[in-house]
């Protein structure tokens, strides 16, 4: 068994291995042969996996690989836990990314224009992709399948290192070095917090297994700590609250969510794969794995449902304002995230999970219509210059459609049942900051589908491109583009209906996912739900689905009919809406405290600490006192012999006295 | 009185010494002057032949003969061949530059082995008499060799102060010593040792005696305060004469300190502690400061010559064999790289030009690559960079001292060798970063430039392998 699940994790290591070192030799071709058949056999392999969990025919694996350490009684090793919330993920991660490999060959075939002629860093750089992504294929499964904090840790930071590479991957772009680095730093903090609470668990367990950690917490629930003076803090709390800052890096949840909008400098399929489907989902699953840690506090939860909120809110409003094709759905991601940390923070473990799979479809599928889009209007990505792009890219058009209306919960569509899921979730719960979350998402609901659809209306309605060149090269992408767009929509469509019952209120996630009884929300919500067509008809008597259409309609009537009516809104609210556009200034304070402040401080460390004090006063101070010193003491040396004789008699007396007298 | 003819196996190595000096003072009056060179080869074949004698005569068992005056033992032994074979070492790397100055004479040679012999017979004492003997045989030769460049004005100058000096610092070594025969009724060593033991130490006039001869004995070692000759003498005197009392007069000066404060007076060890205490730490802190305002490399060698005997000292004022070993691996490797140090400065001098002022140094790597690679590493040695030889020698002195709870004074000696290490290393910096200003090639022989390589190289692979010398050393003293 575990040589099956080891094929799953190195079959796209290994495709990476060879694209990335043997990439000048195997081609271009070979490249994107070897590692789509590698992501393609993990991508088999684990729908295998996923079926024998469905027909019930598969045993949960929890089992170790190899023991790379053991010190001071704690057991370092790769191990792989594949359970049902595993095999969801290895799934939709292996899926997604085969699509993306596909599309990649289309979106990239002419990569060569993006780097200055004869650039280094441009050579072979096609292969470097595909490399880069089969890497982080794998990382990322090293991630969901592990069994163990270390391997954990490993394969976020291993998706991190991959994301960083990927955002700067024309690194010939200063906005790209620039936002890779930023990506960097700003999941630097995250990591902190992550690594922290790994520190605390083992310090506390002595054991980085998660079957014995999550054996050991409830045994831990009441432990009180002491970390400044002479507070108490509940250790669990501090331990979920120190591993959310770090899903708070990853899946960029306020105040971290900085790096996400300014990653779209990657090419699109990796804002795809990466920065919309799988890795800024980690932390979603992070916390759902440690279910049986959060679930001890409830102050961790609240937190975790209070930043979700936060996060979904307010970033949804900027995506109003964006005009950049890829900053609106990065936007619309973040505002997502919020919602699966929502789900997680009402306990609906499940209803995350859910949305997490059923976004990873729609929102890989809306970027790589995204990119379809910039193909066709060669690398421009301005809504403001499209228009009327319907006619010439029809196959874009529909999926693009039908990915938009997911995401905003058209009812049938799979974002409408892990959308109103969570809503109805937080609807249940009572934990604090639930009252706050559930307006906030529902408001959010509104906001979603008009942004949605102010890009869409944007982009495919309305007159032609402005550009007239534009618009005589506007034609369809080729089929390695338009094919991965149909395989996602399918899922975008069917998922929800197809598996809501055994994912949301079924016993899937029985034993998987730990929840208290007094948390269980979705439970409570089960109740007066019996089947899909039941959650549909549940949907109409609710206030979100109305909402939803509300934010449709007015996106229809602003941006087909009247345009001149957004522009008299931004003059009415022209406070909020530069707030909106400088994303509350959020960049601009990081970079003026932190950035700024470090920049400073290493500035006057530097001035004041390495030049003044220990250059100059230590270092050639005591050069200088020392040569003083010599200058002086030369002078002993009179070249009179009876100066020397003088000297010698002296010496002697000072030994007598020294030694006979006293 | 019965005279017994006493056996003469142990003293052969400074007999045949003897003898060879006088042949080759004969046979040097029949050379004609482009003969000289046989002379020369006869003193380096004596020498290598007593190293022979040496290994032929030795044994662990100490033999004392001539009724207690003269004792052959495995520490004599192996000093003596260190002694005979940096001779060597210094006559070979004086050749070039005597030819060169019109000095290559005999009497160089003859003034040179009588100076071996008299520091042989230091090394050989056994009684106050005959180290008097042999430190008196020393020193006039070297006198004489001091002022061997007679027109040269700074040479008879260094020669005139050396000379006095010497004589007040001889007249002090009589008068403790006549101290301490008055308060032991002997001046055999054991015997000493033994009257000593038996008075203790409140004894008024012993100690009285001992500081007259510590202050004799750190005269010869050049300690501060007693050190004022050794920059003016190291200056002025021709520097092929520099290089030979720079070098092996450092053993010889150990084996004094061995034979009349460890042989002779060892139950006095307080008190000659804490008198070599203040001299150590005085010629640490002064030599290492003084040098780093010096301009010319003789002088700054000298400076540098106080600081190394100051840690001599150290490994000898611990009193353990553990520091007698230490003291006596110093001051072997450092007679090595003084050698080598001098051997450098010879090196870049020819005919009417002295390589003196640092200012000569510059850019000597792309003068010739290879010199200045070896004078980086004998420079990396004195200043006690690792892995060079140099390095392991102050550390076996700072752990001796350590390991007698005296840790304050370990970290002086490690101060006061970070500040010289600049100087040294300013000589790398001369050597690698600086232009030359003289661009002449160098002119030595293929004999001289083997042997400086050997030299700098010994300095890299005594210091992978210091246990080589150590062990020896380690033998030796432990028999004392």
């Amino acid at each position: 068994m575990e040589t099956f699940y080891l094929i799953i994790v190195l079959a796209p290591l290994l495709g990476a291995i060879v694209a990335g070192f043997w990439g000048a030799k195997i081609g271009r071709a070979g490249a994107h042969w070897v590692t789509s058949s590698g992501v393609g056999i993990s991508a088999l392999l684990s729908i295998y996996v996923l079926s024998g969990f469905v027909s019930g025919s598969r045993e949960l694996f929890n089992g170790t690989v190899y023991t790379w350490m053991v010190s001071d009684g704690l057991n370092m090793e790769v191990g792989f836990l594949v359970d049902r919330l595993t095999a969801v993920m290895m799934t939709v991660v292996t899926f997604v990314s085969f699509c993306i490999h596909i599309y990649t060959i289309g979106y990239m075939a002419h990569d060569e224009e993006n780097w200055p002629g004869g650039s280094l860093a441009g050579a072979n750089s096609y292969q470097r992709f595909f490399s880069y992504i089969s890497l982080f294929t794998f990382s990322m499964l090293m991630l969901v399948m592990s069994n163990n904090f270390l391997q954990l840790f490993f394969g976020w930071e291993a998706v991190g290192l991959v994301s960083y590479l990927l955002i700067g991957f024309w690194s010939v772009r200063p906005t790209a070095i620039f936002a890779n680095l930023k990506a960097f730093l700003v999941n630097r903090v995250g990591d902190f917090g992550f690594l922290l609470g790994i520190a605390a668990i083992a310090l506390y367990t002595n054991s980085l297994d998660y079957a014995d950690v999550f054996a050991r917490i409830p045994g831990l629930a009441d432990t009180q700590i002491q970390i400044f003076g002479d507070t108490n803090w509940s250790l669990i709390s501090v331990i979920g609250i120190l591993l959310f800052i770090g899903a708070m890096g990853k899946s960029a949840q306020v105040p971290l969510h900085v790096w996400l909008p300014d990653s779209m400098e990657g090419p699109t399929p990796i804002s795809a794969l990466i920065h919309a489907a799988t890795m800024v989902t980690a932390g979603v699953f992070m916390v759902a794995r440690m279910s049986p840690i959060y679930e001890f506090s409830e102050t961790a939860l609240s937190f975790v449902l209070v930043i979700g909120a936060t996060t979904a809110f307010f970033t949804g409003l900027i995506g109003i304002v964006q005009n950049d094709i890829k900053r609106v759905v990065a936007y619309s991601t973040l505002s997502q995230l919020g919602y699966m940390m929502v789900a997680l923070g009402v306990s609906a473990y499940a209803a995350g999970i859910f949305h997490l799979m059923t976004h990873a479809f729609f929102k890989a599928l809306l970027f790589l219509a995204a990119g379809s889009v910039i193909i066709g209007m060669h690398h421009d990505q301005d809504i403001r210059n499209m228009g009327g792009i319907r006619k010439y890219m029809p196959w874009t058009y529909w999926t693009s459609l039908i990915g938009s209306l997911a995401l905003i919960g058209f009812p049938g569509f799979s974002g409408f049942f892990s959308k109103d899921a969570i809503i109805e979730a937080v609807h249940h719960s009572h934990i604090a900051g639930s009252g706050y979350a559930y307006a906030v998402v529902l408001i959010g609901v509104f906001i979603t589908a008009l942004y949605s659809f102010r890009m869409f209306f944007l982009v495919f309605h309305g007159e032609g491109p402005r550009d007239s060149h534009a618009k005589h090269h506007l034609k369809e992408s080729p089929k390695v583009v338009t094919v991965p767009l149909v395989l996602l929509a399918i899922p975008s469509v069917g998922i929800g209906y197809l598996t809501m019952e055994t994912m949301l209120f079924g016993d899937w996630f029985n034993n998987v996912l730990f929840v208290l009884p007094q948390h269980d929300t979705l439970a409570e919500l089960g109740k007066g739900i019996h089947g899909p067509n039941s959650m549909i008809a549940h949907g109409f008597m609710g206030p979100a689905l109305y909402l939803a259409l509300a934010g449709l309609i007015v996106a229809w009537f602003i941006y087909t009919k009247k345009p001149d009516v957004a522009e008299m809104i931004k003059a009415r609210l022209a406070p909020l809406y530069r707030a909106l556009d400088k994303k509350y200034w959020f960049d601009e304070a990081y970079q003026f405290l932190f950035a700024g402040g470090s920049r400073g401080l290493g500035n006057a460390l530097w001035s004041k600490g390495d030049r003044f004090i220990i250059d100059t006063v230590i270092i050639n101070g005591s050069a200088r006192t020392v040569g003083r010193i010599a200058d002086w003491a030369r002078t002993i040396q009179t070249g009179y012999l009876f100066h020397y004789a003088i000297a010698m008699i002296l010496g002697l007396l000072l030994l007598l006295t020294w030694f006979v007298i006293a | 009185m019965q005279f017994e003819m006493p056996s003469l196996i142990p003293v052969l190595p400074e007999l045949f010494l003897l003898t060879m000096t006088c042949v080759i003072l004969v046979v040097d009056l029949f050379l004609k002057e482009e003969q000289r060179v046989i002379s020369y080869g006869l003193v380096q074949i004596s020498l290598l032949l007593s190293v022979c004698i040496v290994y032929l005569t030795s044994g662990a068992e100490a033999e004392v003969i001539f009724y207690g005056s003269v004792i052959r033992d495995p520490m004599g032994d192996v000093l003596k061949v260190a002694i005979y074979l940096i001779s060597a070492g210094a006559f070979l790397y004086s050749k070039d530059y005597l030819l060169d100055r019109n000095l290559f004479k005999g009497e160089f040679y003859v003034l040179g082995l009588f100076a071996v012999l008299g520091m042989t017979v230091m090394v050989s004492a056994n009684s106050f008499l005959t180290v008097y003997l042999g430190l008196e045989l020393l020193a006039l030769s070297l006198y004489a060799l001091v002022a061997f460049d007679r027109d040269s004005k700074a040479g008879s100058e260094a020669a005139m102060k050396y000379f006095v000096l010497g004589a007040l610092a001889s007249g002090m070594l009589l008068y403790g010593i006549s101290m301490i025969y008055g308060a032991t009724g002997s001046i055999e060593f054991p015997q000493v040792a033994k009257a000593v033991a038996e008075t203790g130490m409140d004894n008024m006039v012993l100690v009285f005696g001992l500081v007259f001869v510590v202050i004799g004995l750190a005269f010869k070692f050049g300690a501060v305060p007693l050190h004022m000759w050794v920059p003016d003498v190291y200056h002025g005197a021709p520097t092929a004469v520099t290089l030979f009392i720079g070098s092996t007069p450092k053993i010889a000066a150990f084996a004094l300190a061995m034979r009349l404060l460890v042989d002779g007076l060892e139950p006095l060890h307080a008190d000659w502690q804490g008198m070599l205490v203040i001299l150590a730490v005085l010629s640490m802190a002064l030599g290492n400061v003084i040098a780093i305002a010096q301009t010319n490399i003789k002088r700054m060698l000298a400076y540098s010559t106080i600081s190394h005997v100051g840690f001599i000292l150290l490994g000898i004022l611990a009193g353990t064999s553990k520091g007698y070993t230490a003291a006596m691996f110093y001051s072997i490797v450092y007679a090595i790289m003084a050698l080598g140090g001098f051997g450098i400065v010879l090196l870049l001098s020819r005919r009417g030009f002295e390589a003196e002022n640092l200012d000569d140094y510059k850019g000597l790597h792309d003068r010739s690559p290879w010199f200045a690679a070896m004078m980086l590493l004998l420079m990396f040695s004195m200043a006690g960079v690792p892995p060079t030889v140099g390095f392991f020698a102050k550390m076996f002195v700072l752990e001796a001292v350590v390991s007698i709870d005296m840790t304050w004074l370990a970290l002086v000696g490690v101060f006061f060798s970070i500040i010289g290490v600049y100087y040294y290393l300013r000589i790398v910096k001369l050597m690698y970063f600086d232009k030359p200003t003289d661009d002449t090639p160098l002119t030595a022989g293929l004999d001289t430039r083997i042997a400086l390589s050997v030299n700098g190289l010994m300095m890299l692979a005594l210091g992978m392998f210091p246990a080589a010398i150590l062990s020896i050393c380690a033998a030796a003293v432990g028999s004392v």
